[in-house]
């Protein structure tokens, strides 16, 4: 399990302004942290509109980053072409990964978010990364890089939800 | 009714250092009159979310206004927006619809509920208070320079009809050029 603090504290470092984001049952309890730190949230009402405010924000010269889970990933498809791929846009996405675990250890019935994450991912050629522990806090820095570099979005999935 | 050009020649005479973001026919119509560094078309980008765009910008440059010329159609795609801007409520956004009613671009179809659509009172209930609604040029031309020099958020529902004259053809520019002469233009460059 990774602290919300020490994810908030790794965007902070990357200079990272603005957190554009729909709360997920992944990433519910960054809420505190993020309302603690100097970065501006930017709530919204469907996952869509948290690439094109993105877009926007970058285009003005700002550092956001999406923080949705993979069901409105999957609901933002052609914002995502649009906004971000076609623009050619640097972009660090944090994707709430339900029903990783579930999937993983074989527990009970494989959600479908789950399931069609990494596929749909890799045919966007969207690189993507796991965060579910402590350990795992330093690929968001490196993600984070790799995204400016290829000017393109590099997804960070939280496996689980975040301890406070 | 008046005619789309008409509004937008109106405004184009207004504009002075605005970013200007147009969406589907209006970027076509908006070119007509304006050749400016701070226009942004959004072809290419994602159906329906100009207006997101303009938010970002808006919250982004604080300092400056940002118009979004948006369709009618791409407007119903992305109706919770009107409540994200009116929670952000950043003063500097202006966010017009041009509203004729049919999905111009492929053909005129109309859009779902054009009888009974009001886009200006859907936007003052999701909280933007200042929102306005003419379907006469006088009115409009009337308000215009108060919708400019105010602060906002700012909501403005235009109903035109399409004009008839030939316009422009669309920009072949490709986005990622489009949006770095803006962010050079912003002096926004990484």
């Amino acid at each position: 399990m990774a602290r919300s603090h020490l994810v908030v504290e790794a965007m902070q470092d990357c200079g990272v302004t603005h957190v554009v984001w729909l709360p997920d049952s992944e990433s519910h309890y960054m809420y505190d942290a993020l309302n603690a730190s100097p970065l501006h949230l930017v709530p919204v009402c469907r996952e869509g509109e948290a690439f094109g405010i993105a877009a926007g924000l970058h285009l003005g010269g700002k550092t956001p980053v999406v923080l949705i889970q993979n069901t409105g990933l999957f609901e933002s498809g052609d914002v995502l072409r649009g906004n971000v791929l076609n623009l050619k846009m640097p972009l660090l996405l944090m994707v709430g990964y339900r029903g990783y675990h579930e999937m993983v250890n074989g527990q009970g019935p494989v959600d479908s978010a789950a399931t069609f994450t990494e596929p749909i991912l890799d045919a966007w050629g969207i690189v993507h990364y796991l965060l579910d522990t402590d350990d795992d806090v330093p690929k968001i820095a490196s993600a984070f890089k790799e995204s400016r570099e290829a000017s393109r979005p590099v997804a960070i999935l939280i496996g689980r939800e975040y301890d406070a | 009714m008046m005619l789309r050009s008409q509004a937008l020649k109106h405004l184009a005479a207004l504009r002075t250092n605005e970013i200007v973001l147009t969406a589907m026919m209006a970027v076509r119509q908006w070119a007509a009159f304006s050749d400016h560094q701070l226009d942004f078309s959004t072809i290419g980008t994602g159906m329906g979310h100009a207006s997101d765009i303009g938010l970002g910008l808006a919250l982004a440059q604080p300092d400056r206004r940002v118009i979004v010329l948006n369709g009618d159609g791409s407007m119903l795609m992305n109706l919770g927006q009107l409540v994200t801007i009116a929670q952000q409520a950043p003063p500097n956004l202006i966010l017009m619809v041009l509203h004729n009613g049919t999905y111009e671009v492929t053909g005129g179809q109309p859009i779902p509920g054009p009888a009974s659509l009001d886009f200006a009172g859907m936007a003052r209930a999701a909280g933007i208070a200042k929102s306005h609604d003419f379907d006469e040029l006088d009115a409009y031309v009337a308000a215009l320079p108060d919708i400019l020099n105010s602060p906002g958020p700012t909501f403005v529902n235009l109903r035109v009809l399409a004009d008839e004259t030939p316009l422009p053809p669309p920009s072949r520019q490709p986005l990622p050029q489009r949006a770095a002469q803006l962010m050079q233009a912003l002096g926004a460059t990484p």
